[in-house]
């Protein structure tokens, strides 16, 4: 049997509409006066976040300032949506670098492929969730965007450690 | 001191009018806020409170979106019904508060000033026919709307007042066989003390006539289309019941109409039952207005205001209880509605309107002055009743799953079958 139904007895020969609703009354007044409130007050109060949470992209930065990524185009191939659009170049000493590096946050489903694929440990995604924009285009993050954000990368799971303590 | 007369009682009842008017709409708003604090607290939420502090601008923003906010008009709506019904709505509630007494006299230069706006001697009749009218607001929105929500909306809404107006109105027969007088400072001055056989009983009403104010705040609950009774709105089955087509301030003034059929009924039930501007345990603020103008007590601008906060402390606690009430309980279902008004009410009405009256025949037989004896009896009385109320009648009764009320008996055939579908015919 897939599931069951909890019949509730109800004691109906004794029970009565005025006695029924003082009962609940009670237990409303107990609330009103001494309310345990569950609400978060979001601005002000924020989630303490896992550090394994999935959220907005970032680059990872060398430390004059360039991104990591040298457009080996690992990436956009293993997106499952092709939210990735890369066009990799080559500078005057022969390194591989990110041309064009877009990432459209709006199809990306945040499975955390592209992080791991990535041999340089170039693109991570962040725990990060407040991305509100006035428009579509801004969500299309490019490559100055993501190295712009300074929020935490999320971390792996590691099978060595499946609570990540 | 004599009532005033002439011009001063025209500037007087200009003040009152305005002064009145003005409190009431306060109260209104602020009691839209408080009933959504309420209902936060009891579901362990915050309510309103990003608004100015504590949330207390809530109010003003809400005022100003109403304001603000696009006027829509359904296609095919009657537009005259359409933009009359929303004032219809608001304005018995508000207009009611005209012959409500709302403290004692208060002594001037120019003369006692009653601190009633128009003290009609048929107060008490005014206030029904005015408390009838509410229902053409709701029933006229939900046929000029042109959508079967409001109109479904408006049905239930006639059909509710009407039958819970019988209730109401019933309900107060005892209090006028008590008082013997429709003016509505004569039923405040009722309950308090004066001397013996005057007509004054020295007790609030909803200690003699316990059963009758029980009755008659449920049926006020109803009058005002609040949970349990708000099928007329009914959010869950007809999306916005009677205002469902109605926005901005249209919307604004049927929901400002709400709360004040709140008060307003909150304020009725504090005359008729918790001695209006009465203080209790306390001689002092028993005043009175002959029909001949003599006043029996010591008017004061003091006590005018105590009894005018006894007044307003009264009106706003059972404001507060009807907010308790309303995030307590669901919704009635329509035929148990109507099964509490006309086979429960109205008949426990009519045998209590003749046990009171035999009671207070009786009373009156035996030469018992009206006073603190005469009350005291009907009290005892009215206990016995309560008890048998709540555990005699009311067993049993609580609201059944709609197949049981057709149950049948064990052996008889059953009244409906079932059809079968064709798969499970063999």
């Amino acid at each position: 049997m897939p599931g069951s139904v909890k019949v509730v007895v109800r004691p109906e020969a004794s029970a009565s509409y005025v006695r029924a609703i003082s009962t609940g009354l009670g237990i409303t007044l107990k609330h009103m006066v001494k309310p345990k409130k569950q609400t978060q007050q979001y601005p002000d109060e924020k989630w303490d976040l896992s550090r394994r949470l999935r959220g907005t992209h970032r680059m990872a930065t060398h430390e004059d300032g360039r991104a990591k990524c040298v457009g080996c185009g690992l990436c956009p191939t293993v997106c499952p949506v092709n939210c990735i659009k890369l066009i990799p170049a080559e500078d005057e000493n022969g390194e591989r670098y990110a041309a064009v590096y877009e990432i459209d946050e709006f199809r990306c489903i945040f499975c955390g492929f592209c992080q791991e694929v990535c041999p340089v440990e170039a693109i991570h995604l962040g725990v990060h969730y407040e991305n509100a924009e006035y428009s579509r285009e801004r969500w299309v993050y490019d490559l100055e965007r993501l190295t712009e954000f300074e929020h935490p990368f999320t971390a792996l799971w590691d099978p060595f450690d499946p609570a990540s303590e | 001191m004599e009532p005033m007369t002439g011009t001063s009682f025209v500037v007087f009842t200009a003040l009152k009018v305005v002064l009145f008017f003005v409190l009431l709409l306060v109260f209104v708003a602020m009691s839209t806020y408080f009933e959504r604090k309420i209902a936060g607290f009891i579901q362990n939420r915050s309510g309103p409170n990003r608004v100015g502090p504590l949330g207390l601008l809530q109010v003003a923003a809400d005022g100003l979106k109403f304001i603000l906010k696009e006027e829509t008009e359904p296609g095919g709506a009657n537009k005259v019904f359409f933009f009359l019904a929303p004032v219809l709505a608001l304005v018995p509630a508000t207009v009611l508060f005209a012959v409500l007494p709302f403290a004692a006299p208060l002594p001037t230069r120019w003369g006692l000033v009653e601190m009633i706006v128009a003290d009609v001697p048929v107060g008490f009749l005014y206030v029904l026919a005015i408390a009838s009218l509410g229902v053409y607001g709701m029933v006229m929105a939900g046929w000029a709307s042109n959508s079967k929500y409001s109109f479904l909306g408006g049905l239930r809404g006639s059909a509710q007042m009407i039958s819970y107006e019988v209730a109401l109105a019933m309900s107060l027969v005892p209090v006028l066989m008590l008082v013997g007088n429709v003016a509505m400072p004569e039923i405040v001055s009722a309950q308090q003390r004066f001397a013996e056989g005057t007509g004054a009983y020295g007790a609030w009403f909803v200690l003699p006539l316990m059963v009758a104010g029980l009755i008659f705040v449920v049926s006020g609950v109803a009058e005002t289309g609040r949970v349990p009774f708000d099928l007329p709105e009914a959010e869950s089955e007809l999306v916005g019941g009677f205002h469902t087509e109605y926005s901005a301030m249209k919307f604004g003034m049927f929901f400002l109409g709400e709360y004040a059929h709140l008060i307003t009924t909150a304020a009725l039930i504090t005359i008729f039952f918790l001695g209006g501007w009465d203080i209790p345990f306390w001689e002092g603020d028993n005043i009175r207005v002959l029909a001949d103008g003599t006043v029996i007590g010591e008017p004061a601008w003091w006590k005018t205001l105590l009894t005018l906060g006894s007044f307003t402390v009264k009106s706003l606690a059972l404001v507060l209880f009807f907010m308790w009430l309303r995030w307590t309980i669901p919704r009635f279902r329509y035929d148990q509605l109507m099964d509490l008004g006309w086979k429960v009410f109205i008949p426990l009405l009519m045998g209590y309107i003749m046990l009171m009256g035999l009671a207070m025949y009786l009373l009156d037989s035996w030469g018992i002055p009206s006073g603190l004896k005469y009350s005291a009896a009907l009290i005892g009385l009215n206990v016995v009743l309560m008890v048998i109320l709540v555990w005699v009648v009311d067993r049993g009764s609580v609201v059944k799953g709609a197949t049981a009320r057709t149950r049948r008996a064990p052996g008889t055939a059953p009244a409906r079958k079932r059809p079968v579908a064709p798969n499970e015919a063999d």
